[in-house]
C-alpha cells in the first residue's frame, strides 16, 4: 500500500507543475498587474516602467515562474503584486480558515441528513418517505447553487422579515460579520454562517442520500444481513450495525472523490454571499491578474483534492479488506 | 441510427455465446422475446420499461413543451427578445407582461422563450461533444490496452481529479464570450465520466467471444470497434450524455451568473438573463425567478429522464 501510495504521489508532482506553471501563464493572460498601470493617466511612463521592473514583470515568463517556484516550495509565498506588496499568506491563511470552517460545517451537516436520509429510504424501499427523498434529491441536483443562494438571500433576508413584520432580517445575508461589529462574537459568526451553509448543503445532502441509498439496497440483499436476521437481532441493530456499517464503505470514498465538486460549489456559494474564503480570494486574484495570489489559492486547492483522491483510494483498501490497491480500477463506481 | 442493426447482430452473437452478458436489454429480452413467439427488439423492450416510470414520462412531456416553446419562440413569444417598450421598465407582472419587464423595458417572458435555445443548445451540443470524445478515448484505452490506455487513463483521471469548476473559470477567462467558446470550455471537461464508463465496459467486451470471433475472421481493428464494441456501449453513451445535458445547462448558468458565460450582448441565455440582473433580486424578483426557474425546471427533467433510461437499458440496475 505504501508502493502504491508512493507511485501515486510521483504522478501527482508534474502534474502539480503543469497546474501552477498553467494557472501561472492564464494569470498573466487574462490580466497583467502593468496594463492597469498603463491605463491610469496619472502615473508617468518612468514611474510605470520602474514599477515593473520592481515587481520583475519585465523578465521572461520562465524567469518569473522559477523565482516563484523556488520560492514557494521553500515555504515563502512572496508579497501581493495589486495589494500594495503586503504579503501573501496572511490574506491565503484568513481565506482558508474562512472556507475550511464553511467546509466542515456544510459537509458534516450534509453527511448527517444524507446518511440518514438516504439509509430511511433504503430500509423503507417504496414507501412516501422514499419516493418523496428521491424527488427532493433531484431537486438537489438540478438547482444552480448560485440560484439557490440567490433565492435563500431573498426569502430570510426579505420575505420572511416582511411576512412576520419584524424590522430586520432573520439572518444576515452578505458576509461574515454584522457592519460595526468589534472583536469575536460567535454567535453573529453563526449566524453569518447559516445561509451559506444551506446553500452549499442541499447538493451535497442530495448526492449522499443517492449514494447512501443505492449502497444501503446493495448491503441490506446479502446474505449476511438475512443471518442476523435469522439470529432473530432486533431491526434497527441488523440496520445500523450489519447494514449501515458497511454500506458506509463505499460512501466514505465517493465523499472524498466529491471534494473537487465541491469546490466548484464553494467559488459559486462565497461569490453569492460575499463570505470572505478561498472561492472569492481566486475570483479577485483571477479578474486582478495577480498571480502570487491565485497561485497558492490553486496550488493548495489542487493539492487537497488530489490528497483526499488519494486518502479515498487508500481508505478504500482499508474499509473493505476484499480490495486489492494497484490497478487502478477501483476508481470508478 | 444505422448501427442498430449490426449492433443486435453483435449483441445475439454475444447472448448466445456468453450466456446473456450483452450490452443492452439482455436476460429479460430474452425470456420476454420467447414468451412471445416474435423477437421483440431490445428497443422496443427499452421503450417499454421506459413508458412503466412516471416520473420519466411526465419530464419527458414537460421537456418536450420547454423545447417547443425554445423552438416556436419567434411565433410564440409576445414581444421580440430584444424589442424594448420604454415605458414600462422593470414592469411587474401583470396581464401584458406575463412574468414583467427587464431593465431595458425587454419582455421577461419573451426573452426566456428565446433564451431557451441557446441555454438547450449549448447543453446538447456539450453532451455529443463529450460523448463523442469520452468513447473514442474510452474505446481507444480498452481495446488497446497497453501504453494507449495508461496514457489516456492518466489523462482522464488527472482531469477528473481537478476542481472542475476552477479549471472551467480560467478556461472561459482565456477564451472568449460567444455561444461556442462556452461549448468548447465546458466539452472540455465533461467527457472524462463516459470515457472511464466505456473503457470499463470494453475491457469486458473485448475479451468475449464474438469480438475473439471477429478477429479471428480478420475484421480490421476500426470495423471491430464500431460494428462490434460501439453497438453495445449504446446504453451507457445515451444515459450518460443525457444526465451531461443537465449539467452542462446548469454551468452554462454559473458560467454567466460569474460573467464569464455567453455575452449578453450576442444573445439571451437563461444563464446570462440571470447574471446580469442579480442586484434586482429585491427590486425585481421576477427578473430572477423565472430564468432561474426555468434552468431549473429544465435541468429536473432532464436528470429524470437519463435516470429512467439509465433504468430502462440497463435491467440489472432497474431494482435500484
Amino acid at each position: 500500500m505504501i508502493g502504491y501510495a508512493l507511485r501515486r504521489l510521483a504522478v501527482t508532482v508534474p502534474v502539480l507543475v503543469v497546474i501552477s506553471f498553467g494557472t501561472f501563464w492564464a494569470a498573466g493572460e487574462i490580466s497583467s498587474p502593468a496594463a492597469q498601470l498603463t491605463l491610469n493617466p496619472r502615473i508617468s511612463p518612468e514611474a510605470k516602467q520602474a514599477y515593473i521592473e520592481l515587481l520583475g514583470l519585465d523578465r521572461p515568463l520562465g524567469v518569473q515562474y522559477g523565482k516563484w517556484l523556488g520560492n514557494f516550495v521553500t515555504g515563502d509565498f512572496g508579497t501581493s503584486l495589486v495589494r500594495n506588496g503586503q504579503d501573501v499568506w496572511p490574506f491565503v491563511e484568513r481565506a482558508l480558515a474562512n472556507t475550511l470552517l464553511l467546509v466542515a460545517a456544510a459537509v458534516s451537516l450534509s453527511l448527517l441528513i444524507g446518511l440518514a436520509v438516504g439509509t430511511i429510504s433504503a430500509v423503507r424501499r417504496g414507501s412516501l418517505w422514499d419516493y418523496t427523498s428521491v424527488g427532493v434529491s433531484f431537486l438537489g441536483i438540478s438547482i444552480p447553487v448560485f440560484w439557490l443562494g440567490l433565492m435563500l438571500q431573498l426569502f430570510f433576508g426579505l420575505y420572511l422579515a416582511n411576512w412576520l413584520g419584524v424590522g430586520p432580517p432573520l439572518l444576515p445575508t452578505a458576509g461574515i460579520y454584522s457592519p460595526g461589529r468589534q472583536g469575536f462574537d460567535l454567535l453573529d459568526r453563526v449566524r453569518h454562517l447559516i445561509l451559506p451553509t444551506m446553500a452549499l448543503s442541499l447538493q451535497l445532502v442530495a448526492v449522499y442520500s443517492r449514494y447512501m441509498r443505492s449502497s444501503m439496497l446493495e448491503v441490506m440483499g446479502a446474505d449476511y444481513i438475512r443471518t442476523a436476521r435469522a439470529k432473530g437481532l432486533r431491526e434497527s441493530r441488523v440496520v445500523v450495525r450489519h447494514g449501515m456499517r458497511s454500506a458506509l464503505v463505499p460512501v466514505t470514498t465517493l465523499v472524498a472523490i466529491d471534494i473537487g465538486q465541491l469546490v466548484g460549489g464553494l467559488i459559486v456559494t462565497e461569490r453569492v454571499f460575499q463570505y470572505p474564503g478561498m472561492g472569492l480570494l481566486f475570483l479577485d486574484a483571477l479578474n486582478s491578474g495577480d498571480y502570487t495570489i491565485l497561485l497558492p489559492v490553486v496550488m493548495i486547492t489542487a493539492v487537497a483534492v488530489f490528497a483526499l483522491n488519494l486518502v479515498a483510494d487508500l481508505l478504500y483498501g482499508v474499509l473493505d479488506p476484499r480490495v486489492r490497491l494497484g490497478r487502478g480500477a477501483l476508481r470508478h463506481v | 441510427m444505422c448501427a442498430w442493426g449490426a449492433g443486435r447482430s453483435a449483441m445475439s452473437e454475444g447472448l448466445a455465446a456468453s450466456g446473456g452478458r450483452g450490452g443492452l436489454p439482455a436476460g429479460r429480452g430474452e425470456a420476454e422475446s420467447l414468451a412471445t413467439e416474435r423477437p421483440v427488439s431490445p428497443w422496443r423492450l427499452a421503450l417499454r420499461r421506459f413508458g412503466r416510470r412516471r416520473p420519466a414520462v411526465i419530464s419527458t412531456v414537460v421537456l418536450v413543451l420547454i423545447v417547443a416553446g425554445a423552438v416556436l419562440a419567434d411565433w410564440i413569444a409576445p414581444f421580440g427578445p430584444t424589442e424594448q417598450n420604454l415605458d414600462d421598465i422593470l414592469a411587474s407582472p401583470d396581464g401584458t407582461y406575463l412574468l414583467g419587464t427587464d431593465t431595458l423595458g425587454r419582455d421577461n417572458l419573451s426573452r426566456i422563450l428565446h433564451g431557451g435555445r441557446v441555454s438547450l443548445l449549448v447543453g446538447v451540443m456539450v453532451a455529443l461533444i463529450a460523448a463523442g470524445v469520452g468513447t473514442v478515448v474510452g474505446i481507444v484505452a480498452g481495446y488497446f490496452g497497453g501504453l494507449a490506455d495508461a496514457v489516456l487513463m492518466r489523462l482522464t483521471d488527472t482531469l477528473l481529479a481537478l476542481p472542475g469548476l476552477m479549471v472551467v473559470i480560467v478556461a472561459a477567462r482565456l477564451l472568449g464570450d460567444g455561444v461556442w467558446d462556452v461549448v468548447i470550455v465546458l466539452s472540455g471537461i465533461a467527457w472524462m465520466a463516459l470515457a472511464r464508463i466505456v473503457r470499463g465496459k470494453v475491457l469486458a467486451l473485448k475479451e468475449q467471444e464474438f469480438v475473439e470471433a471477429a478477429r479471428a475472421l480478420g475484421v480490421p481493428r476500426r470495423q471491430i470497434m464500431r460494428r462490434h464494441l460501439l453497438p453495445n456501449l449504446v446504453g451507457e453513451i445515451t444515459v450518460t450524455a443525457s444526465l451531461t445535458v443537465a449539467a452542462a445547462i446548469l454551468a452554462e448558468s454559473t458560467l454567466s451568473f460569474l460573467g464569464l458565460g455567453v455575452s449578453p450582448a450576442h444573445t439571451a441565455t437563461w444563464g446570462n438573463m440571470l447574471g446580469g440582473n442579480e442586484g434586482f433580486v429585491v427590486t425585481a424578483p421576477w427578473l430572477v425567478w423565472a430564468p432561474g426557474l426555468a434552468i431549473v425546471v429544465t435541468a429536473l427533467c432532464v436528470n429524470f429522464i437519463g435516470d429512467g433510461l439509465r433504468d430502462s437499458l440497463d435491467p440489472t440496475q432497474e431494482e435500484r
